[in-house]
């Protein structure tokens, strides 16, 4: 059961990684798709949502060429000895943040449409720099949808089994996360450990499912804060 | 989300009839292709990874000679021994051990007496690089690369032959950071053929036919023999008939033709 104990830390530090990674990316991203429409929204709003609707082995595969040593974007990566990203806690990073884009950029770009014009006029009549409002307004009022991207992406990564299947190579410590070791366990018959770890998954994906759904109840709606 | 998937919903039901519609034309179009799908002769092979591509020319000359269709599935031969005990469909199993069948065998899951070995795989150390593996292996000892894929030990013989190769030479503990594993010998050959993993160890049979890369062939007794054995798992007659095709010269000249050894 040791190996197990290192494929849970691998998978917290990529969720939590990824998580990290996401809120910063997302964020300016939703704040641009929310403010008004247009064909480039359009596409880049499509774009984003594409891990939804591809299966994983799609994003695995594309993943897999394009951080291959003969890809263009790793001969970049040469000089610095870096020969290919898969096989890498780095590389499965890259993944996850693909795979769990949407989940980040679709609660905060709500939160952000919720807030309607209204704060930001009241902000601007009181003479409040555009960079001081995002901060000290659209954050605060959007902070349900922090929370909800946060909680979404975090648990998605948890559940990724495809992309990481395709792309990591199972290394105990390194890539190898408990997705990839239920599995593993349940091919090898190993069925006391794979209840035990899948159980133990059921638990915290009901957890965080019943959270966001009590938080969304307690914070209430955005505008009538 | 959700929310789409309420209105959806609603959708579905506020237009009643034309659901009726189109699950009705689904039926019909079900009831009219399914009858031919049973009646045509088939059976269901589950085959272990090294062996995708003999087994592919054995269905179509079987094929040829007798009008039956084999419906193949390619992978881990772990997987399918664990698959077969939950009830898979397979009418055969072509594994890359002999202890598998073995136990499907001696627990009813197989049909007794019909177990035979029929191919030796050899294990090669195979690299996408042509100037990267030397003629006598020594680049293992060396170390200068990053990733070397195998097959997942647990799942897969050829894995596990691996495995048992590195320790033997005392490399194993050195180069278990290095190791990459593949679900099947087939991820892992996609691994080294893409570069990904510089080298890694796949069968013979995988890359005998091509002459991409550079290669060191593993000396047989420097591993246990990856006897690969074969069994019937439902009492079929079309399926025996595949079996004894499988045995007959034109079989065993398919599977020779990949750089198995056979007996």
């Amino acid at each position: 059961m040791a190996d197990v104990g290192a494929a849970i830390w691998v998978t917290v530090c990529l969720a939590t990684i990824t998580t990290l990674c996401l809120l910063i990316i997302a964020t300016p991203l939703a704040w641009w798709l929310s403010r008004g429409r247009s064909l480039v929204k359009d596409i880049i709003t499509a774009i984003v949502a594409l891990p939804i609707v591809l299966p994983p082995t799609v994003l695995g595969f594309y993943l897999l060429v394009a951080m291959g040593p003969q890809s263009p974007l790793m001969t970049l990566l040469h000089p610095f000895g870096i020969r290919t990203l898969n096989f890498s806690f780095a590389g499965l990073v890259i993944g996850s943040i693909v795979y769990s884009l949407p989940f980040a950029v679709q609660p905060i770009r709500n939160a952000f449409e919720h807030l309607g014009r209204r704060p930001f006029d009241v902000a601007a009549t009181l003479r409040a720099s555009p960079l001081d409002t995002f901060f000290s307004v659209a954050l605060p009022m959007a902070r349900k949808g922090f929370l909800t991207a946060a909680l979404l992406v975090f648990t998605h990564t948890v559940g990724e089994f495809g992309v990481v299947l395709m792309i990591g190579g199972a290394i105990p410590g390194k890539t190898e996360v408990v997705s990839i070791r239920i599995w593993q366990m349940v091919e090898q018959l190993d069925w006391p450990n794979a209840h035990r770890l899948a159980g133990g998954l059921l638990v915290f994906a009901f957890t965080v499912l019943l959270s966001l759904l009590i938080i969304d109840r307690r914070l209430g709606s955005p505008q009538h804060d | 989300m959700t929310h789409a998937l309420r209105h959806a919903s609603r959708e579905a039901y506020s237009k009643p009839s034309r659901l009726r519609r189109a699950v009705l034309a689904g039926i019909a179009a079900i009831a009219l292709v399914f009858p031919a799908l049973a009646l045509a002769k088939d059976i269901q092979v589950a085959v272990a990874a090294n062996f995708t591509e003999p087994a592919k020319d054995i269905a179509q000359a079987f094929e040829k000679k007798t009008g039956t269709h084999v419906i193949m599935t390619f992978g881990a031969s772990g997987a399918f021994y664990s698959q077969i005990q939950q009830g898979a469909p397979f009418d055969v199993m072509l594994s890359a051990d002999a202890e598998r069948p073995f136990k499907l065998e001696d627990s009813g899951l197989g049909i007794k007496g019909t177990r035979f070995t029929y191919a030796y795989g050899k294990l090669v150390l195979w690299s996408a690089n042509p100037a990267l593996i030397d003629p006598a292996g020594k680049v293992l000892a060396q170390g200068n690369f990053q990733h070397l894929a195998i097959a997942d030990p647990v799942s897969a013989p050829y894995g596990a032959a691996a495995v048992d190769y590195l320790r033997k030479r005392g490399l194993y503990d050195v180069l278990a950071p290095k190791i990459v594993k593949g679900a099947s010998i087939a991820q892992a050959f996609s691994f080294i053929d893409t570069g990904s993993a510089e080298m890694g160890f796949v069968a013979l049979s995988q890359i005998h036919k091509s002459h991409k890369g550079s290669r060191w062939v593993v000396p047989i007794r420097d591993y246990p023999a990856i006897e690969q054995q074969a069994i019937l798992l439902h009492e079929n007659p079309d399926a025996r008939a595949y079996l004894a095709f499988l045995k007959s010269p034109a079989g065993l000249n398919i599977i020779k033709s990949y750089g198995y050894d056979v007996k």
